[in-house]
This record gives C-alpha cells, sequence and structure tokens, in this order.
C-alpha cells in the first residue's frame, strides 16, 4: 500500500469536521416559503373579521389591480410593530386586506383602534383553514397577490421600514 | 451551584439552625435562584402572552369516533411537522396552529379522504419540510446511495485482501 493511503481516511475525517464546523457558524434558516408562490389563489370566503370592514373572498384578488394580503392577529406582537409600516404602505398607494388569524371580533376592533386600520378588507380565519392552503407558517406574514388572483410574492415576518419600497415595487411588478 | 447546595445540606446536617454559614448559603442558593426564574419568565413569558384566546379547533383535542379512522389520522399527525415549532411533529405539539392542523386532518380522514393525499396537499404548499416521512428525491437519493455504496465499497477491499492472502 502507498504511503499518502494511509492519510485518505483522516483527510476524509479532516473534511466532514471542517464541513460540520463550517455548518455551524451559518444562522439557521427558521422560515418555511410558501410553495404557492406562483400558484393561483386557493378559492375562500371568509366572514368580516370585525363590523366596520366587509369580509375577504378569493373573488376579491381577480379586480385587475395587484394587491397586498396581509395575515395577522390582535395577539401577535410583532404585527404592532409592523401597523405603522402597512399605514406607510396604504399612504404610498397599496391596496391591503387582511385576514385575522384565530381572531375574536372585539379583539380585532381594539387592536384596529390602537394600532390604525390600513385594511380594505379583513376576514376572519378561524381554524387557520386559509392559512394553511395558501402554505403560510405564522404571523405576520404578506402577500403580493397581482390582478388575476396570483400569488406573486411572499413577505415572511413583520414588514419593517427598509421593506416598504421593496413590497410596492413588487407590487407594480406584479401589475405589470 | 453544586458546591453551595451541599455546603447547605451538610451544615443542615451538622444540626445547627444557627450556623452562619447555613444561613449565607441559604442567601447564596435563593439569589441566583430567584435572578433564574426571572430571566426563564422574562424570556418565556413574552411568546406565551401572544397566545390568541379563541378556543381550539373542533378536532384538535378530540379523537374521531371511529378508532380505524382515528388510528390512521394519528399515523398521519405523526409524520407531519409543526410550521411554529419546528422540532415536534403536529401530534406532540400544543401550538394552536398545529391544533387546527390535526382538526383539518381528522375532519379530511372522517371524510373518507387518504393519508398520503392530504400529505401530499400539504407538501404542495410547505415543501418536503412539513413531512417527517423520509422521501427519496432529487435531492436527499444519495443519502439512501450513499450507505450501499459504501457497503460494496467494503466488500470489494475485503475480498481483495483475503484473495491476496490465499
Amino acid at each position: 500500500m502507498t504511503r499518502w493511503r494511509l492519510w485518505v481516511p483522516l483527510l476524509l475525517f479532516a473534511g466532514f469536521v471542517g464541513l460540520a464546523g463550517y455548518m455551524l457558524t451559518k444562522p439557521k434558516d427558521e422560515f418555511v416559503e410558501s410553495r404557492m408562490v406562483g400558484k393561483e389563489l386557493p378559492y375562500f370566503a371568509l366572514r368580516p373579521a370585525t363590523q366596520d370592514r366587509p369580509g375577504v373572498a378569493s373573488a376579491d384578488f381577480r379586480s385587475g389591480k395587484p394587491r397586498l394580503l396581509n395575515i395577522f392577529a390582535s395577539w401577535c406582537l410583532p404585527c404592532i410593530a409592523e401597523a405603522r409600516q402597512l399605514e406607510a404602505l396604504a399612504k404610498a398607494g397599496a391596496e391591503i386586506d387582511g385576514i385575522a388569524i384565530r381572531d375574536r371580533p372585539e379583539d380585532v376592533a381594539a387592536f384596529l383602534r390602537r394600532h390604525g386600520n390600513p385594511y380594505r378588507r379583513i376576514g376572519a380565519d378561524d381554524l387557520s383553514e386559509v392559512q394553511l392552503a395558501i402554505g403560510s407558517s405564522g404571523v405576520p406574514e404578506t402577500f403580493v397577490i397581482d390582478g388575476r388572483g396570483r400569488i406573486a410574492y411572499q413577505h415572511i415576518g413583520d414588514i419593517r421600514a427598509e421593506h416598504v419600497p421593496m413590497l410596492l415595487e413588487k407590487l407594480a411588478e406584479a401589475g405589470s | 451551584m453544586t458546591t453551595v447546595r451541599t455546603q447547605f445540606r451538610h451544615s443542615r446536617e451538622s444540626g445547627n439552625p444557627a450556623n452562619k454559614g447555613a444561613r449565607e448559603a441559604l442567601r447564596a442558593y435563593w439569589i441566583p435562584a430567584f435572578a433564574g426564574m426571572t430571566m426563564f419568565w422574562c424570556a418565556f413569558g413574552i411568546p406565551l402572552a401572544a397566545q390568541d384566546t379563541m378556543p381550539p379547533a373542533p378536532y384538535a383535542y378530540r379523537q374521531l369516533a371511529d378508532p380505524a379512522l382515528e388510528a390512521k389520522a394519528r399515523a398521519l399527525m405523526e409524520t407531519l411537522r409543526c410550521l411554529k415549532c419546528q422540532s415536534q411533529s403536529i401530534a406532540d405539539s400544543d401550538a394552536p396552529m398545529a391544533g387546527d392542523m390535526r382538526s383539518q386532518v381528522r375532519i379530511r380522514i372522517a371524510a373518507g379522504e387518504e393519508p398520503e393525499a392530504i400529505r401530499d396537499w400539504l407538501r404542495e404548499r410547505y415543501g418536503d419540510y412539513v413531512s417527517y416521512r423520509p422521501q427519496v428525491g432529487a435531492a436527499t437519493w444519495p443519502l439512501f446511495a450513499g450507505p450501499l455504496v459504501l457497503l460494496l465499497v467494503a466488500g470489494a477491499a475485503m475480498w481483495r485482501r483475503f484473495e491476496r492472502r490465499r
């Protein structure tokens, strides 16, 4: 047996340790992206989540104009942080519909009174059915839906100030 | 921490209640314990507050009346990943979303849907990630082929050695 061959197992082991060590330094990606991006919004028709806004149905997203679909809840803390950015998006001309996950009408109303109401419509998803059907894995999440009812983009987590121009761009892209 | 504890027990056993060392040890034990508890509640108390107040979905905690169907649903639930608590199956998790998923699984099984059809429906939405059942695919085939290749290589190496020795 030639001498260099003796080192092969050790080198393989060192390579494995190196790879494991490198992967440990990389942050864990906990986001589960929806595979529904690029696909048609599944059929749904949700009752209103609060008194002063109508409910949401999948048909509402076929108006020809792209819209944002925001998945939120009154019990969700990052949704509070996000409220101001949604307000900014609405001011910039974005039309936003909301889906409140597992929420009571009085809680939704109190949340909107306190943190603002940028929504045109708000549907109530009491059993997370629509959330599961569109591949959303938590609150808050925001989907860009083009004017033909197709999911164009998914934003996971709360919208920060730096995401506002990006989302407006995605809306414009979806409309072109 | 261990040293403090043994010290504490030791002075108690020595039978001297007025022992100053014991009182000090008690303080040394309780202050970190209290700080630890506070940290625990800061870390876990806030996410706990971020829970909804809605009742659980109809079949989140209720079994199906038919034991055969319930067993079918149960087997599927144990191999579906909870999306909010990603190291648990939806059968193990108390997250409201996992409850909603269990309820949906049970209702669909009761309506006659096949477990694998429900799994495929979820995989269409969340990818392979949502399923715990190992699957041979474009990205996973080396995991299945690797051991076979290793066995073959090892077998060939052994065969060559034994041949040479003869």
